[in-house]
């Protein structure tokens, strides 16, 4: 239904009717004439409204928390709910007493349980988001070629998986990677192999579980910056004699490096904190931080480690949020060209 | 036209082949195993229903699964008009003062690990609790609160998006006609933008249903969202009930998505029909 249409629908007319008659109605109030008048002369327009309630929502519930998490990170456990000491406390009249305890930090430090689990997180997430751009990058090359018709329906095809259960597809591969799981079974019918081969419980179903859930979110990038493309440049290049695969690594693969960031970004920065995969599919020598954060608040109930874990991985990430948002600001821009 | 370049080469094919085998497999094989008559989940005995007997008669999963659905749908609700104001003001307002702030804050969500969001909200809300009272105890409105704000940024993202490929022109045609910013918001850009909305609030709806690591760090006893019930049954192994309720999962999602396309295909007809009979008949 085009715009004009549906602005004169008798739909559109009945939206707008209603929002317009409950403010004609509160226009004969006094207090809410007054109200307003005091909030425009304030500056105070319907634009900052606008601004101000999700700023608000997220400053609270999203920026405070952050705060909240440094603040605890530097607090002592105790036996007492909640399981840490205050940080500010008063003593005696006015003077206001900080205790900064920094031994949670040390303990990190000190501890090899969690360095070692920050460097194998960074490498498993490594690792699972080369593959998933191996495994990706093919994939939506193909869709990004292919013809108008087909492309929406295989974009809907990559997109369906990703609205059902993250959780019960990684559940999926427990029953596909188990010792007599669908793989082993298989090969074992077919003769290739006697003995299963181990796949659960190891770095390699961490693997798989990864490239698996984040396939969409890098393929999906990388489709629309190749989509946008211009193939002319394709085709000046085998005019001039220029070989299909030389064409495609001087040519497509540095265009699309934007997407290649972007994808690569999706998958890592997420990867590295994740944890269900990890707790299904990987054992219990499997070292991830998004592991160790979980067991270090439900198990041992110790609230400031807790913290301190996830503002040192904060603190690493730091560097790959800001690259991605300079990559999607980038495109932003560039969209707008 | 045909060039070099969009031909379907056996390279293209075998790509996409193996790609949706690989997305695909994993799905097909929960379905076909949701009807296997023995409780081995990978070696196929017989065709049976019982294990969605089963699930129907579980009163644990049954009511997590309600929970699951009340606390998906007001959290998409929320998250589409705080999503939807947050995209407006990114994508209309210009430069104003802590728009760099507001606007990583709006996408970071996206990113955030989860173990990070879900700590710093418990920690939030136990603190609130100390000072203000309120909440007093966790349950459905931290959860609900909790998933707002991670998937208000997934609506803020699609609503930007839409907004910023929109031809802004009938807005200004009626502001030189003389319509306050509300009345062209509600009658004018609301309509155009509706299929976004609609989409951004399934997609809070499915994300809020499916999260675990958040909902796990901000429920309280008794109140046990459906991917906590599912996590902790399989943690323990295999259980075919699972598959049962995954395959009915699949089925909802399948039809949804080509009910989805098929209305989109008849929009988009719709449309060009409409602009045909503008271009012949509007003199």
């Amino acid at each position: 239904m085009n715009p004009r249409a549906a602005a004169e629908s008798p739909r559109g007319q009945r939206h707008s009717a209603g929002i317009q008659l409950v403010l004609r109605v509160l226009q004969q109030f006094p207090p809410y004439r007054w109200t307003q008048a005091r909030l425009l002369s304030w500056g105070v327009s319907g634009r900052t409204a606008v601004i101000a309630i999700p700023y608000f929502w997220l400053l609270l519930f999203f920026l405070v928390p952050f705060i909240i998490v440094l603040k605890i990170s530097f607090a002592e456990t105790q036996i007492a709910m909640p399981p840490y000491q205050p940080l500010l406390q008063w003593s005696g009249e006015k003077i206001l007493q900080v205790k900064l305890n920094i031994g949670n930090f040390l303990y990190l430090v000190e501890d090899s349980l969690y360095w070692r689990a920050y460097l194998n997180s960074i490498k498993v997430a490594g690792i699972s988001t080369l593959l998933c751009l191996l495994v990706g990058y093919p994939v939506a090359y193909a869709i990004a070629r292919a013809n108008t018709t087909w492309r929406n329906v295989l974009l809907m095809m990559v997109i369906l998986p990703f609205w059902t259960s993250f959780l019960l597809r990684v559940y999926a591969w427990i029953g596909i990677l188990k010792n007599n799981g669908l793989i082993n079974n298989f090969l074992t019918w077919l003769g290739i192999i006697d003995q299963p081969i181990v796949m659960l419980q190891t770095d390699f179903a961490i693997y798989v579980g990864i490239v698996y859930s984040y396939l969409p979110f890098m393929i999906l990038p990388l489709y629309s910056t190749l989509e946008k493309m211009d193939l002319t440049l394709l085709e000046a290049a085998a005019d001039l004699g220029c070989r299909p695969f030389k064409a495609f690594m001087t040519i497509t693969l540095p265009l699309s490096m934007p997407g290649v960031v972007a994808g690569a970004m999706l998958v890592f920065i997420p990867a590295v904190g994740e944890f269900v995969i990890p707790a299904l599919l990987g054992g219990p020598e499997s070292l991830m931080i998004g592991k160790v954060l979980w067991t270090e608040f439900f198990s041992n109930r110790d609230w400031p480690v807790a913290s301190a874990v996830a503002t040192a991985l904060l603190l690493l990430l730091v560097v790959p949020i800001v690259l991605l948002q300079r990559a999607q600001g980038a495109e932003a821009r560039g969209a707008h060209k | 036209m045909s060039t070099a370049a969009n031909r379907m080469t056996p390279f293209r094919i075998s790509a996409l082949a193996f790609g949706f085998a690989f997305l695909y497999i994993p799905i097909l094989s929960l379905i076909v195993f949701s009807f296997n008559k023995s409780r081995l989940v990978t070696v196929w005995t017989g065709f049976s229903t019982e294990w969605y007997g089963r699930l129907f008669r579980n009163e644990q999963i049954l009511n997590a699964a309600w929970l699951s659905l009340k606390i998906a749908a007001i959290n998409a609700t929320g998250a589409v008009i705080l999503g939807t104001l947050a995209g407006l003001a990114l994508a209309r307002f210009g430069k104003f003062t802590g728009r760099t702030v507001f606007a990583g804050m709006t996408t970071a969500p996206l990113v955030m690990p989860e173990v990070i969001t879900g700590l710093s909200l418990l920690l939030l809300f136990v603190a609130m609790d100390q000072v203000f009272g309120w909440p007093s105890g966790r349950g459905v409105t931290t959860i609900t609160i909790a998933h707002m704000t991670l998937t208000m940024a997934y609506v803020t993202v699609i609503v930007q998006s839409r907004l910023s490929t929109l031809d802004d022109s009938l807005e200004e045609a009626a502001m030189d006609l003389g319509a306050r910013p509300t009345k062209i918001f509600f009658l004018i850009t609301l309509p155009i933008i509706a299929p976004a909305l609609i989409s951004g609030w399934l997609l809070a709806f499915t994300i809020s249903l499916d999260d675990l690591v958040i909902a796990s760090f901000v429920s309280g006893p008794g109140s046990s969202t459906l991917p906590m019930v599912i996590f902790s049954k399989v943690r323990l192994g295999v259980s075919p009930d699972i598959n049962a309720l995954a395959s009915i999962m699949v089925l909802f999602v399948t039809v949804g998505v080509i009910i989805a396309g098929i209305l989109m295909a008849r929009q988009e007809k719709r449309r060009q029909r409409d602009m045909q009979m503008a271009a012949a008949g509007g003199k």
